[in-house]
């Protein structure tokens, strides 16, 4: 990184979730980064700051944050593409429990990943041949896009439901259960349907698309879910899944 | 919301889209032709297929009216799923008898 140039005050949440902002005053470098500055902090002003990252390269989905009142990947996002008015303030991610800081905490939304049997379920063992999945069929371009996710939350963040229903699945875990159901080597099919048109299922999407609109990686949830409401329709109607 | 209760709100919005598009037409036409109450009633009153017509409308825009308020109940107002459930259930029984209430005024003899 060059010489710092110039300063910028920077507003990091404190505390619980009763905490508040504290303000803090960080050299401003170029190409830096909101999880620069967050580290920053950590190492010159206050080693009592939590956050989590890991990768900083954008692929484990570990260090977002609310930054400037939205949800994002930090380790990727360029502390002067989301300056507002000089500020820059970095929140844990909402619809979570607040751990400490800038720490959420992120097991509510890895249970109901677990309840939308978000988990492969092998329909082969390992001494089957292994079978040929042909890569340009609608299905498997499907489960390609939608395995892209890494689970940064920021799509739950961001989702308006789960900030009204506490017990909607969410657009990661009903987009994983997409990925999943277009699989053809997956076995859980029918029960993976029956867990996300349950209530709190698929079905309480409003389609406001803040998931598709927030979303690090450019995926579309909307979409995987209006893909799910189609499927657990069909099903629902062949009378495979009760709800 | 579930999947039961999405294909029955889904299903009477979709089986009320064509309902409504008559029901449209039938109000321009009593509108632009000036028609009094005593004339549209001379034409309701006793027939059978526009007291199933609006017979079934009513049902259907309870069914779908009582789902979405169930959902409302729960997202806005914080209500659990069995307590949503029975204030849209009454909702809805409310909105069957006061409308096919309305469809008897004007197609019972």
């Amino acid at each position: 990184m060059s010489e710092a140039v110039s300063t910028l005050k920077v507003s990091l949440w404190r505390g619980g979730s009763d905490g508040r902002f504290k303000t803090y005053t960080v050299p401003l470098k170029a190409n830096q980064t909101v999880l620069d500055i967050v580290t920053w902090v950590q190492r010159h002003l206050d080693p009592t700051l939590s956050y989590r990252f890991a990768c900083r390269v954008g692929m484990c989905g570990s260090c977002a944050m609310t930054v400037n009142g939205r949800p994002r990947w930090t380790c990727r996002t360029h502390v002067t593409k989301v300056i507002q008015n000089g500020m820059l303030e970095v929140a844990p991610l909402a619809n979570m429990p607040v751990i400490k800081d800038l720490a959420a905490d992120m097991r509510p939304f890895f249970e109901k990943w677990v309840a939308a049997h978000g988990t492969f379920a092998a329909s082969k063992t390992r001494t089957d041949a292994i079978e040929p999945i042909k890569p340009d069929e609608p299905a498997r371009r499907a489960a390609d896009e939608a395995i892209e996710c890494i689970n940064c939350g920021a799509c739950y963040a961001a989702c308006d439901t789960v900030r009204w229903n506490p017990d909607y699945l969410g657009p990661a875990a009903l987009n994983r259960a997409w990925s999943l159901v277009n699989d053809v080597r997956d076995s859980d099919r029918t029960s993976r349907l029956a867990a996300i048109s349950a209530e709190g299922g698929c079905h309480n999407c409003h389609s406001h698309q803040s998931c598709q609109e927030h979303c690090p990686q450019s995926l579309n949830p909307t979409r995987s879910i209006a893909g799910l409401k189609r499927l657990s329709m069909q099903a629902f109607v062949r009378g495979e899944i009760n709800a | 919301m579930n999947a039961r209760l999405y294909f029955w709100q889904r299903g009477s919005a979709a089986l009320m889209v064509p309902m409504i598009v008559v029901h449209l037409a039938v109000i321009f036409y009593a509108t632009s032709q000036r028609l009094t109450a005593a004339e549209i009633l001379s034409r309701t009153q006793g027939s059978l297929a526009w007291g199933l017509f609006y017979g079934a409308f009513v049902l259907l825009a309870s069914i779908h009216a009582s789902i979405g308020t169930r959902n409302i109940l729960c997202e806005w107002g914080r209500l659990k799923s069995g307590s949503a459930g029975a204030v849209a259930s009454v909702f809805g029984a409310a909105l069957i008898a006061l409308g096919l209430r309305a469809v008897a005024a004007v197609v019972l003899p």
